[in-house]
């Protein structure tokens, strides 16, 4: 049962970067497929209740989950240009044919031939080593959202959160948006990694944050109980006594790795880059890989922001509907290129414009 | 079930209400949305056994990435739970190891 | 950041999210005309240069002055500013408040903006909570408004005036 669908532009993951590079692709003229693993597009915006940061142009002031309706209105405005297939997991790439093979559910398997690709695969949450940190009740951060903010259900009745990045601070004050107690935020770094703003909120509500401390050791029989905590001196060493904090949900939101299976499989020339969480592919200013049919977008090439994810994403549809041969609106390769730089132009971005200089190259000889 | 009551942002609209079994215990779930999720609102957190050490797993990922969540569903072994929809009827058992693929197609 | 990060307890506080002292994008109104503003000043705690400006692009007078760079703090005309407190119900930090001097020789009024249920009503006596989350003071309920209809309310407390640097959010208790 070989059976092979064809398209112009095939978006893997339909998540904010993966919606941009559609919509402006098929805005353009391309017939685009987006393939989604999840049961719904949007990715990681249809949890986000809090409103978005940055410019008018990324939707400032607007909630995430809402930001994910925009985009959607936005393909469905085209009409039926754009074809998004939920429920279903890109499984690999095949060189030697340039194909890619999907699978929907659990059972139905297909091959999808495309001219051009765009791979915006996002990222997974990272776990870090302790005793019993594989219990039931370790949930990474991203899946509290989902319990909480897509289907409503209480994630637990107590919780530990480990890191205090944006992730970690903003899924604070979403469980306490949701009637959950968060016993302590933990980070192991002398400073929050997140906005500012995002921990001021939540130390208003009286949510402790200790810095330089790190949990140890997880509690339970056969789900959590508890988490041991301990403080770090600044080499990172233990030092005091650990304690427990009663729980039955410990948080983990210690960072992401972008998810790049199917750029190693298509071999695409690859780097670790701390800066951008793990290893990446190389890319030109289009976004385009050394596969001279393969795109990347958003945390897929580096660990970000939603921002950032969705300029990146339109910058890719941009490159890959010209490569088509469609007609693209030439101004805006610009515009987006100047947004993308105003993100990144203050202190907060100086991690990822460090990361992106050892990644992006001139142009590819292809 | 364990639902979130009032939300100070979200109205949830869940879907049909529908009956399935978790190892042979008749629970409530909504008919479309992820297994794991009717697990998790009925207090379900263990999932399944790792096959050397008989350690309990539950959810982790809720993205279909990590293999935590897998479960015996209506007799099929390591299905992602956690991207799995339900459907009425449904069969879902605690998976003891790698499970047993069944041999024949339903 | 612009916190070195030692072991000084100011600079704990502050790293963990604790406005300590007042800095650039966190100050406080000058006294002498905030004593006498009927409808108050803004007062907005955003010490971090962050790509983020939707409470000079949502202020309707350029109170809140328009930013020269995406990543600037907000600094405020304050003879522009008449206390709307658009700002306070748009900013995605929640980081924006009015107060106002002059509700009565020794109380205040603060609109802050409030996103947990239950929501306070009209009246209702509140818990007041300090930058640590810590129970300083009851207040009362004057107004809950929703400006933009999208979920965060902002409540007007009365206030002690002598707590106006201190109360920064608000328990409800049922």
């Amino acid at each position: 049962m070989k059976k092979t669908i064809e398209t112009d532009l095939l978006v893997v993951g339909g998540g904010a970067a993966g919606l941009c590079a559609a919509a402006e692709a098929a805005g353009a003229g391309a017939k685009v497929t987006v393939i989604e693993s999840d049961l719904h597009p949007g990715g990681q915006l249809v949890k986000q209740t809090h409103k978005f940061f940055g410019s008018k142009d990324e939707y400032a002031g607007t909630r995430g989950y809402k930001i994910a309706d925009i985009l959607l209105d936005e393909i469905a405005s085209l009409g039926d240009k754009v074809e998004i297939r939920t429920n279903t997991t890109v499984t690999g790439y095949y060189p030697e044919e340039g194909i890619f093979t999907a699978m929907k559910g659990e059972e139905e398997y297909y091959r999808i031939k495309a001219k051009k690709t765009v791979v915006a695969t996002g990222a997974q949450e990272r776990l870090i080593p302790f005793p019993n940190n594989d219990l039931p009740g370790v949930y990474g951060a991203g899946a509290v959202q989902t319990l909480m903010n897509v289907y409503g259900v209480v994630p637990g009745k107590k919780v530990v959160m480990v890191g205090a990045g944006n992730i970690g601070l903003i899924v604070s004050y979403q469980l306490r948006q949701a009637g959950v107690e968060i016993a302590a935020i933990v980070e192991a770094m002398p400073k929050i990694g997140g906005y500012w703003v995002h921990a001021a909120k939540i130390r208003r509500l009286g949510i402790p944050i200790l810095l330089r401390h790190t949990i140890v050791e997880a509690v339970g029989d056969k789900v959590i109980e508890g988490a041991v905590i301990q403080e770090l001196n600044d080499k990172f060493q233990l030092i005091g006594e650990p304690t427990k904090i009663d729980c039955d949900v410990i948080c983990m939101a210690v960072g992401l790795t972008p998810t790049t299976e199917l750029f190693w499989q298509a071999g695409a020339k690859m780097q670790y880059c701390p800066q951008l969480c793990g290893h990446v592919p190389f890319r030109d200013n289009t976004m385009r890989t050394s596969n001279p049919d393969i795109w990347v977008a958003g945390d897929a090439s580096g660990i970000e922001e939603a921002s950032a994810a969705m300029v990146e994403g339109r910058i890719a549809g941009f490159s890959a509907a010209k490569a088509l041969g469609c007609k693209v609106k030439e101004g805006s390769f610009k515009e987006y290129w100047t947004r993308l730089d105003h993100l990144r132009a203050g202190e907060v971005g100086e991690k990822i414009r460090g990361g992106i200089c050892q990644v992006l190259v001139d142009g590819w000889e292809a | 079930m364990e639902l979130i009551q009032k939300h100070p942002i979200l109205e949830f609209h869940h879907g049909k209400e529908v009956t399935f079994t978790f190892d042979g215990k008749d629970m409530k779930g909504f008919e479309g949305e992820p297994i794991a999720m009717a697990l998790h609102a009925n207090d379900v957190r263990i999932y399944r056994v790792t096959p050397e050490m008989k350690r309990p797993r539950g959810f982790f990922c809720a993205i279909g990435k990590c293999s935590s969540c897998f479960m015996v569903v209506d007799g099929v072994p390591n299905v992602r739970t956690c991207v799995t929809p339900l459907t009425a009827g449904m069969k879902v058992e605690t998976q003891h190891g790698k499970g047993q693929v069944p041999l024949e197609a339903k | 950041m612009g916190c070195t990060c030692n072991s000084n307890d100011k600079e704990k506080l502050f790293c963990s999210g604790v406005l300590v002292e007042n800095r650039p994008g966190a100050i406080l109104p000058p006294q002498e005309a905030w004593e006498k503003k009927k409808g108050g000043y803004v007062v907005i705690e955003c010490p971090q240069r962050i790509p983020c400006n939707p409470c000079a692009t949502s202020c309707p007078t350029g109170a809140v002055k328009p930013f020269v760079d995406i990543n600037d703090v907000p600094s405020i005309d304050y003879e522009k500013c008449t206390g709307c407190g658009l700002c306070v119900a748009k900013c995605p930090g929640l980081a924006c408040f009015v107060i106002d001097l002059t509700y009565s020789a020794d109380e205040a009024v603060i609109k802050l903006p409030y996103e947990l249920e239950p929501k306070p009503v009209k009246g209702q006596k509140v818990k007041c909570l300090n930058r640590v989350g810590e129970e300083v003071s009851e207040g009362e309920v004057y107004t809950v408004t929703e400006p933009l209809k999208d979920q965060t309310t902002v409540v007007s407390v009365v206030i002690p005036k002598k707590l106006v640097g201190e109360i920064r959010a608000i328990k409800v208790v049922c």
